[in-house]
């Protein structure tokens, strides 16, 4: 028994708990979790994309010809239609990060926090100012 | 009369004789200003008096009366029956814990946690009450009030995939009261409490989910804590593996 | 030293950020160039950008970083699902991965 008189509680009898397991499922069963699962998934996308697109500057060791031909194979419509899910999987991460990173790293306004809005706005704003660079710089210098 | 009523599924456990809980259903008047504590209150007042469950203040300070209302963390005083117009209202123990009969879960892990990140001011050397009292500007104030307001309800436990996986995880409540002692000026335990929180068990766990924040209801975002916490952790590390021979 | 210094998870959840900023900012652009705009015929491209050494370094930053963002993600993700992976192999598998990633990305472009 506990002794109420020096502070210490009594504790249950862990015999009569019901200990509750938690589902294998348990990320189907709330939006919130279900999009969290997404948000982790698209990682794997990512990673893949990426894997896909050094195979693809690996051709070039090989000559132009090769990287042409690399080129061509992902024109199929598995491979277009995978490179979409991996965009919609890309713009999910992107998004969930930024709505982060105001969250993880707080900006000060002056004496305060600057409100999370405003940091996601200026989130987008980089996001897209340094794609629209990406995007004219490749086509400016492609070669 | 005819009042209107409306239905309460009521999960029920009785320690030592039911191998599982199960759920009664029972009918209570359907009050516009009534909350779902009240009709369980008026459950245990006129109609089942075994019911047992925890609740106290009935305005949302205390933290007692959580639980899961239609599978959602709610303090019980704060959940309106006529926001369940219309439907069945399940109420159930809150997910992730032990339960000990009925509604009342076990709370005692929440409970050691909070004493294992010392969520209360650490000082190094402690100031003689000659010196006069600690002083604070109102941004000091402003950096680590809000994670003030929790009322260790729990719910955020309960919202909380995490835990609910890993029971050694330390949880949002307890990791965002770590903070809120490490942002106050007047602490000094920062170190005390890395010790705990830099665990594998400790903020490295959290895979920001973020509900911990969406249910908690003093709006404390016990989420904002442990990235923040993460964040301060993160550079230490580095500090410490990059630059050794730097002072602490 | 505090004895949580021997931890070494904030090591891969810095890689996991960092990981994280450069698949937030640039990984996007990179799949409507590379992935559907180039292939589909409306921009073409020899690849011959690639040669450029600054070119080289942006798509090592590119390419390897992300690779530690999925790692820490992905370890963390397939115990979430319970999928009856033991933790130790799981954990040497992403992260292993990742090193294994990066140590690929560096020898193709040091031939190109």
């Amino acid at each position: 028994m506990g002794d109420k008189m020096n502070g210490t509680a009594v504790r249950p009898d862990k015999s009569k708990l019901y200990y509750p397991k938690m589902p294998r499922t348990w990320w189907l069963q709330k939006p919130a979790y279900l999009l969290f699962m997404l948000r982790e998934l698209s990682s794997v996308f990512i990673a893949i994309f990426l894997i896909v697109f050094l195979v693809q500057i690996y051709q070039l060791t090989k000559g132009p010809d090769a990287y042409a031909a690399f080129v061509q194979k992902l024109s199929s419509p598995g491979w277009i239609l995978f490179h979409i899910a991996t965009l919609l999987f890309a713009l999910l991460h992107s998004v969930t990060w930024f709505q982060s990173t105001a969250v993880v790293m707080p900006l000060k306004l002056g004496e305060h926090e600057m409100p999370r809005k405003l940091v996601f706005a200026l989130n987008i704003g980089a996001w897209v100012a340094v794609s629209a660079v990406i995007l004219i710089l490749f086509l400016a210098f492609r070669g | 009369m005819g009042e209107e009523t409306i239905t309460l599924n009521v999960t029920r456990y009785r320690p030592g004789e039911d191998r599982a809980p199960r759920t009664q259903a029972y009918s209570v008047p359907y009050r516009k200003d009534w909350v779902v504590l009240d009709a369980l209150n008026h459950i245990k007042d006129q109609i089942d008096g075994t019911l047992s469950y925890r609740w106290s203040c009935r305005m949302g300070v205390c933290g007692s009366c959580g639980m899961m209302v239609n599978g959602v963390p709610k303090l019980t005083c704060a959940a309106f029956l006529r926001d369940y117009h219309g439907q069945e209202i399940r109420v159930e123990p809150l997910v992730n814990f032990p339960i000990i009969r009925d509604l009342v879960i076990d709370m005692n892990d929440f409970m050691d946690k909070l004493k294992s990140v010392k969520s209360w001011l650490v000082r190094k050397v402690e100031k003689p009450v000659t010196e006069g009292e600690y002083r604070q500007t109102p941004a000091e104030l402003e950096a680590f009030h809000q994670f003030t307001q929790c009322i260790n309800c729990m719910l955020c436990y309960a919202a909380c995939p995490v835990y609910g996986l890993e029971p050694e995880f330390l949880g949002p409540a307890a990791i965002a009261l770590a903070y809120r002692y490490n942002m106050d000026s007047r602490d000094q335990g920062r170190d005390l409490r890395r010790e705990v929180l830099g665990t594998h068990h400790g903020v490295w766990e959290c895979t920001f989910v973020g509900e911990c924040s969406e249910v908690c209801p003093k709006h404390v975002d016990p989420a904002a804590a442990i990235q923040r916490t993460k964040v301060d952790l993160a550079k230490d590390w580095f500090k410490s593996v990059l630059l050794p021979w730097g002072t602490r | 030293m505090s004895s949580t210094n021997k931890n070494i998870e904030p090591l891969w959840w810095g890689l996991f950020s960092a990981g994280g900023v450069v698949a937030a900012f640039l990984v996007p652009v990179h799949i409507l160039i590379f992935g559907l705009a180039v292939p589909l015929g409306w921009i073409p491209d020899t690849g011959e950008l690639f040669h450029h050494p600054l070119v080289k370094i942006y798509l090592f930053v590119l390419i390897a970083l992300p690779l530690y963002h999925w790692a820490h993600r992905f370890n963390f993700t397939v115990n979430d699902m319970r999928l009856g992976v033991p933790r130790g192999p799981l954990a040497l598998l992403c992260y292993g991965g990742a090193i294994v990633g990066t140590v690929m990305t560096l020898w193709v472009l040091l031939q190109l």
